[in-house]
């Protein structure tokens, strides 16, 4: 144990002596991990914009079928406004694929990833800063490639974020020629990206840590980042691979998917959904660790269960490699497969359970604090027991065969995945003292999470409603069909609740601007929090500590402790009996 | 009971249904069960001047009983669920009538083979969108495509299946109930997939014969 506390000494000392650097290094081509987390955050919430107006499109349609869009009927000239079918199809595919690569992963792994590993384990950077900086130029390069997407001639991929071969294969099967190429194109450069980022997170957390700060101290979140690393590092590949075999195949005439020359379909499926799988925790994981940070700082409550909230994670990430064929119970694969794919996605349902009720004991017994990163973790919670228990619906098999591939499946992975938008609020409301130094303001952050949460359910919720109906996904105009007519006051009421659900975010936007200028300045440590990066200051200089880093002296949840006065005790603070000293005097750790 | 569903016209349907409720209402009580905790803790334990939270890391007990719970819960599930899987998608029971459908940008190919029984002779015959079968037969369809993957999608029959180029799915059903159903396009194949839909018409067997006859008029 010693000789590994030398180490990390060593390599932190090798770190310091950081020089003023002119703006281009400070702010575009940074080596600071705090401003890569803040540039993958910048570049998140622009493409959040971005999908989310596509949703806006999608609504649209679905609630007023083959009527102009208003105020954004230019973009639809030759249909006088009305958006035609095939350019419905690109909504949806560049919605789902612009919120799931360039929003939720940039922010929730790519920034907070970036921002918080060194900070929480006491380290004054990342293992690599100059990969790391490269990993986000990559990044933002394959988020221009995908938005250019758009302005090439057949427009942006249209056959849904799982580019199912053929469809994705042959250009005339959609009328897309390099919006297709270029969708596979961007993934590949994402796809080098993630791995970057991926093996400096895997190296920082293993090398990196300060002394003291043992595998079993690290906070949940780090926990949760390190894990899903280490799925990033496995998992992208496969994408990033069959991309390329989906590129060669529309550009270079080999038929890896084509059945004509003798490929086969349901290859790109399992190779997409190996990937897939894994990826759907590489965005849930890190959502599961902040929410475990925040429930307990607002609970002032040590986390319920820590060790099995660890072990939890642990299985999910090994559980979801073998659950993806549940995505193909009706693809033609071997009913007999389907079974054990039945099994292993019912027992994958375990390990979140048990995050689920260590949540629940956390809360029971605490002295709740409702700031407005608390509610939106509690709003994390809500959603993903939904999401979560849904998914035993199309775990059954024969249950599936009905809900497979109809707006079940939509609501679904809508509670999970853009139930995550719930913990990145968290993370922003939460971290954004430490990242900006300034507060935000918490009234407006209160409208903001009742407004989202009340217009996120009536938006999603009527799903569930809707797929049990029968209504398929992915189709332009639910009215075409007469035993779908009597659902269509539904659709009507998602798409004004889904317009609201976009206006509400006015009030994130409003605020976040608003304090990122004006905003109350931050203590170091606002929120009377443990872990690590609360002891430097708000924001952290490059570097991160001005003197020495931080000692780990104890876990990260020590909230209500009866050793020490305060209700709370960081984890960088001696024992008060060790040092002879009054505790509240040495509160802020430096 | 609510009646969510479509109404099921299918022998195998009332098992698929039965599974549904049974997921519903364990998911169901999960839901109010731990949603009810959850309020009633923020409830009672929200801040109060002079009250510290309960220093407390946690319970073996109940963390090995809210991992067992589950997990047999689910376990159970699964097993209960294996044989109506298994009749549905694994064994095809004999049957005298088998249809062949072909999805295709954006119809469905619905051929019939004809009085030798053997598809690719000169009696077959081939409907767009338009499927005939008697009521209370098993009825074995098998599934092709021309281009790239559709879904056969039958919802009042608990009837789903990817029709994949380059293969031959054999799938079956059997209808309870004559009349009218529709056959949607599940899978996004293009920009017509919306609107792809087709009919299946059950008919008596003495219906069924008669259709029979006027198509094949001369055997």
């Amino acid at each position: 144990m010693s000789d590994s506390v030398g180490a990390a000494v060593a390599v932190h000392d090798t770190h310091t002596g950081y020089e003023r650097l002119g703006f281009v290094r400070t702010y575009i081509f940074s080596t600071d991990h705090k401003m890569i987390g803040r540039q993958f955050l910048f570049l998140g919430l622009f493409m959040l914009v971005v999908g989310g107006f596509l949703a806006m499109l999608i609504r649209w349609e679905l609630g007023w079928p083959q009527t102009p869009v208003p105020g954004f009927g230019w973009l639809f000239k030759d249909t006088e406004g009305v958006i035609p079918p095939e350019a419905y199809n690109m909504l949806f595919t560049m919605h789902a694929t612009l919120m799931i690569f360039f929003v939720v992963m940039p922010i929730m792994v790519g920034c907070f990833g970036n921002f918080l590993i060194p900070l929480m384990i006491g380290a004054r950077d990342m293992a690599f800063p100059k990969l790391n900086m490269l990993s986000f130029w990559t990044g933002a390069v394959g988020g221009v490639i995908m938005l250019a997407a758009f302005f090439v001639p057949g427009g942006a991929a249209a056959s849904g974020w799982t580019a199912y071969a053929p469809l994705s294969a042959v250009t005339e099967y959609t009328g897309v020629d390099w919006g297709q190429n270029l969708w596979c194109i961007s993934l590949f450069v994402l796809g080098i990206s993630s791995l970057m980022g991926a093996i400096n997170y895997i190296t920082t957390v293993i090398n990196m840590r300060a002394p003291g700060m043992t595998l079993f101290r690290l906070p949940l979140v780090i926990w949760s980042l390190f894990i899903t690393a280490i799925l990033l590092l496995f998992a992208l590949p496969v994408l990033t691979s069959a991309v390329v075999m989906l590129l060669f195949d529309r550009l270079l005439g080999t038929h890896w998917f084509l059945p004509k020359g003798g490929g086969e379909p349901l290859l790109w499926q399992h190779l997409f959904w190996f990937f897939g799988h894994p990826e759907v925790y590489i965005l849930v994981l890190p959502a599961m660790g902040v929410t475990s940070e925040v429930l307990s700082t607002f609970s002032r409550k040590p986390i319920f269960g820590y060790r099995a909230m660890a072990y939890s994670m642990i299985a999910i990430a090994f559980l979801s490699w073998i659950v993806w064929g549940h995505h193909m119970f009706v693809s033609g694969m071997n009913p007999m497969i389907g079974m054990s794919f039945m099994l292993s996605t019912m027992v994958i349902a375990v390990p979140s359970a048990i995050k689920t009720f260590n949540w629940l004991g956390t809360l029971w017994g605490g002295s709740i604090r409702f700031k407005t990163p608390m509610l939106h973790a509690l709003g994390f919670v809500s959603t993903f027991v939904i999401g979560g228990l849904s998914g035993i619906w199309m775990a059954n098999t024969p249950v599936d065969i009905f809900i497979h591939d109809t707006y079940f499946i939509v609501a679904h992975f809508h509670y999970v995945v853009a139930g995550i938008i719930f913990a990145m609020f968290a993370s922003v409301t939460y971290w954004f003292p430490k990242m900006f130094g300034r507060v935000m303001n918490e009234m407006l952050g209160k409208i903001h999470f009742v407004l989202t949460f009340i217009f996120f359910n009536l938006t999603f919720f009527p799903m569930h409603i809707l797929g049990l109906g029968g209504m398929m996904r992915r189709i332009y105009d639910p009215t075409q069909y007469e035993f779908l007519q009597a659902l269509q006051p539904i659709n009507h009421f998602m798409s004004i609740s889904a317009l609201l659900l976009g206006a509400s975010q006015i009030f994130f936007i409003a605020n976040f601007f608003w304090s990122l200028f004006a905003g109350k300045k931050a203590e170091d440590n606002p929120w009377k929090a443990n872990t690590l990066e609360w002891s430097a200051p708000s924001p952290p200089p490059h570097g991160n500590w001005a003197g020495s880093p931080p000692t780990v002296h104890r876990g990260p949840y020590e909230y209500s402790s009866p050793e020490v006065e305060e209700d709370y005790f960081p984890q960088n603070r001696p024992h008060p009996a060790l040092t002879g000293a009054g505790s509240s005097a040495r509160v802020g750790g430096h | 009971m609510m009646s969510w569903l479509p109404e099921n016209v299918s022998s195998y349907g009332g098992a698929v249904d039965s599974l549904f409720y049974l997921v519903y209402y364990i998911t169901g009580a999960v839901f109010f069960l731990v949603m009810g905790l959850m309020i009633f803790f923020l409830v009672k334990y929200r801040h109060r001047e002079g009250r510290r939270a309960r220093y407390s890391h946690g319970n073996n007990t109940l963390e090995i009983l809210w991992t067992v719970v589950p997990a047999l819960i689910l376990v159970v599930l699964t097993a209960l669920s294996v044989p109506t899987w298994a009749k549905i998608k694994s064994h095809i029971p004999p049957t005298d009538l088998t249809i062949q459908v072909i999805g295709k940008q954006f119809n469905w190919e619905v051929t019939y083979a004809g009085p030798d029984g053997k598809f690719g002779t000169e009696d077959d015959r081939t409907f767009d969108n338009e499927m005939h079968v008697p009521v209370n037969a098993p009825v074995k369809v098998v599934l092709l495509s021309k281009d790239v993957i559709h879904s056969l999608f039958l919802p009042n029959l608990r009837f789903k299946q990817d029709a994949v180029p380059g293969r031959e799915i054999p799938q079956w059903f059997q209808a309870t109930k004559t009349g009218k159903y529709v056959i949607p396009c599940a899978e996004l194949c293009g920009f017509g997939h919306s609107g792809m839909q087709g009919y299946l018409y059950v008919h008596t067997a003495q219906e069924y014969e008669q259709w029979v006859k006027e198509q094949w008029p001369s055997s």
